[in-house]
């Protein structure tokens, strides 16, 4: 069985050489600058320093440039798409087609990768922006198992799913966090916890707990459990979903690489022999049980959950 | 950025400056009744929901027989009808959109407003004479993202909330089409098309009309230090809220003209006819004035009360001075309540005896002080004195939904004219 890509974002230089080692294929990188909801901050000379790294490895670098831009950043975009080109960047990851239009002009040669996150409902629209020039598209975290193996089917392009972590429900421009301090009258607050990847908003009905966090790109909040379907792969598998992404954003470092070389494991036995794939799963299951913070229960996400509207 | 006085949107004429290019004024309506009130009460255009794809499901959205008759009426006035196709479809939704789109196109509709391309080339395909608006689910923000969906060959683009007054202007001189903003009414708080809080709270998907608003309940904001817990707000504080004020541009409209924006947008499917008809009025008035007398224009202080009456919260500017503060947002409170409620709807009026025949929309009695307005008067209050049925029974209060009633009113109305009661 083919084998998808195993697609994790990486907090550093260093750790993306770990990630290599422990068995991931790709990596997404790049600064919130560009880029949303990070696990690190990418600075050009690391992108660069991550790149090699990867390539040494034979691995690959997708550069975040995902953002909402306004026109403020819009003139930055040639100049930045050029670097990523010239350095060697496997694609670059956008949502705003302003991103196309400036890579149609200075990067023409760059792979690019549709992801708007919430926006990558069906197959139509996947190919849609596969005419515009993508060459794969991530797809939206709410959607079931049958959609994503139809989406598969009817889909020209690649086709990127995430498969662990933590996943964003809310972006808004707003300061929410700094507004919040403000309102109390706490404008001291707003310094101390710039960076602040620690807070979380109670849900006391539902009893969740979402990470909140504010950067360059506004105020995000994510989802309270975090998914994963290390013994749900075989179906994905067998429509030849072409990457599987983990999502390191707001874990340690030491989390990721582990999970990491637990799907390695999980989509290397899948495709060599699914029925040691099926003794197995329960055990890496409940290895990452065993390494989740305790206010994170895992769930499957929306794989196998019904939406209304 | 200082405003260039564009010549193509304002010229001398009789030695005196005004605009030629004139905005539309844009509506929404949830029915048929709210659609005539809008057009009467002075919108250029009206948007609609049909039975799917749009975002409302709550909504009361129109048959394909209410949006024929609905563009019929507004044919007569001159006015256009869009339709809300704006969903984020999903594979389920592909089958029945072609057919759907060809029933738009058959009814006359203008125009669609659109978020997914999948929408946008069905549409484009099979419906080539209806005109493709992108919405403002696509928190479009940039100039050369717009120059992107020109490119596609739509007709207009709904900005994001999120873009300011420089921005919207920016856009304007770089490139050349149609621009449709908002100026009115309740926002997201989240980047159009960005927030899926309802998928995750509710199961309801808020991205093809199931929003349940989870931006608008309390929160509590911990943070975790070495696996504890510890609460950011005091007991005394207000919860964490994420409510934005509802968005409230009347005094940028200038602005708005000599930038050159095409369509000034009035949010609210689910709102009220009072609502409607108090908004559009009074927006009609701003713009009809300004254009008229840029340099002598004023802002009335009877048109903020007037918009004050059909407020559900406070209001703000939002992004179009720049990116909003605490000060905009609501914490602690849940919208106020409406001060004014509609209570009858003018049928007629016979001027040789002084009295009105309305309909009732909401209880009053005689001596009730109530207040009428339209589109074509000065507001007047008066106290209500006997008030019969048509019957010419003699009634100690409306007290029947629809039932017509008439009394004397000193001032003359017309159809179509409103009465508010204050709520106390």
């Amino acid at each position: 069985m083919k084998k998808p890509e195993l697609l994790v974002t990486p907090f550093s230089v260093n750790h993306l050489k770990e990630l290599c080692e422990a068995g991931a294929d790709a990596f997404v990188i790049g600064e919130q600058r560009y880029g949303l909801r990070l696990a690190g901050e990418f600075s050009r000379d690391e992108c660069r320093q991550g790149i090699s790294i990867a390539h040494s490895y034979g691995k690959k670098v997708y550069i975040a440039v995902n953002a909402i831009f306004h026109n403020d950043k819009v003139d930055e975009l040639n100049d930045y798409l050029s670097f990523c080109q010239k350095e060697g960047a496997d694609a670059v990851i956008f949502g705003d087609p302003a991103v196309l239009m400036a890579a149609r002009e200075s990067a023409p040669n760059l792979s690019l990768h549709w992801n708007t996150e919430t926006t990558a409902t069906n197959y139509f629209t996947c190919n849609y922006w596969g005419e515009k020039g993508a060459k794969r598209a991530v797809l939206a975290r709410e959607l079931s198992m049958d959609a994503i193996v139809e989406m598969k089917e009817k889909s020209k392009v690649e086709i990127e799913v995430q498969v662990h972590g933590m996943t964003c429900m809310f972006q808004s421009k707003r300061a929410l966090l700094g507004n919040y301090f403000l309102y109390q009258g706490k404008s001291l607050e707003i310094e101390n916890r710039k960076e602040s990847k620690n807070m979380l908003l109670h849900d006391v009905e539902r009893s969740n707990k979402y990470p909140i966090f504010e950067d360059e790109n506004g105020t995000h909040i994510m989802s309270p459990n975090d998914m994963c379907i290390i013994d749900e792969l075989s179906e994905m598998m067998e429509a030849e979903v072409d990457s599987f992404k983990i999502d390191g954003i707001l874990q340690t470092s030491e989390y990721v690489t582990l999970v990491t070389s637990l799907y390695r494991k999980a989509i290397d036995l899948c495709a060599e022999n699914n029925e040691i794939y099926e003794e197995k799963k329960e055990q890496w299951l409940e290895a990452i049980e065993q390494i989740q913070q305790p206010h994170r229960p895992l769930d499957t996400g929306f794989f196998f959950k019904e939406t209304v509207y | 950025m200082a405003i260039m006085k564009n010549e193509k949107i304002s010229a001398i004429k009789d030695g005196k400056r005004v605009i030629v290019k004139k905005p539309e004024l844009l509506a929404p309506a949830g029915n048929l009744e709210k659609l005539k009130i809008a057009v009467h009460y002075g919108a250029d255009a009206v948007f609609i929901g049909g039975q799917e794809y749009g975002l409302r499901s709550n909504a009361g959205n129109f048959t394909l027989e209410e949006m024929t008759e609905g563009v019929q009426f507004a044919k007569q006035y001159g006015a256009k009808i869009y339709v809300t196709t704006n969903i984020f479809a999903h594979n389920e939704n592909v089958d029945g959109l072609e057919e759907y789109l060809r029933g738009i196109a058959s009814a006359g509709v203008a125009g669609i407003i659109v978020a997914d391309p999948l929408i946008i080339e069905t549409c484009k395909r099979v419906a080539p004479g209806v005109e493709v608006h992108l919405s403002t689910q696509q928190s479009l923000s940039n100039w050369k993202a717009v120059q992107f969906w020109k490119e596609e060959g739509l007709h207009r683009v709904v900005l994001a909330r999120e873009t300011s007054g420089d921005e919207i202007q920016e856009i304007k001189e770089k490139v050349d089409i149609e621009v449709e903003s908002f100026i009115h009414g309740a926002m997201c708080i989240a980047y159009s098309g960005r927030c899926v809080l309802s998928n995750h709270m509710t199961a309801r998907d808020s991205n093809r009309g199931g929003c349940c608003q989870s931006c608008r309940w309390d929160y509590d904001l911990y943070e975790t230090e070495d696996g504890q817990e510890k609460a950011l707000y005091n007991n005394d504080d207000a919860s964490f809220a994420m409510s934005p004020k509802d968005l409230k541009l009347i005094e940028s409209i200038p602005r708005m003209i000599e930038i050159g924006v095409d369509s000034l947008k009035i949010e609210g499917r689910m709102k009220s006819i009072h609502y409607i008809a108090t908004v559009a009025s009074v927006y009609r008035k701003v713009i009809d004035a300004y254009c008229e007398d840029p340099e002598n224009f004023i802002i009335k202080k009877e048109w903020l009360n007037e918009l004050d009456k059909c407020a559900n919260r406070e209001t703000a500017t939002a992004f179009f001075e720049g990116v909003p503060g605490h000060e905009e947002q609501m914490f602690g409170e849940h919208g106020k309540k409406t001060k004014f409620d509609f209570a009858g709807y003018v049928l007629d009026y016979n001027e040789e005896s002084q009295t009105v025949t309305l309909q009732q929309r909401n209880y009053f009695k005689p001596g009730q002080e109530v207040e009428f307005f339209g589109p074509d008067m000065e507001n007047f209050s008066q106290k209500i004195d006997k008030i019969w049925d048509l019957k010419g029974n003699e009634l100690e209060a409306a007290r029947h939904p629809l039932q017509i009633i008439q009394f004397k009113v000193e001032r003359p109305l017309r159809a179509h004219n409103m009465m508010r009661k204050e709520l106390v």
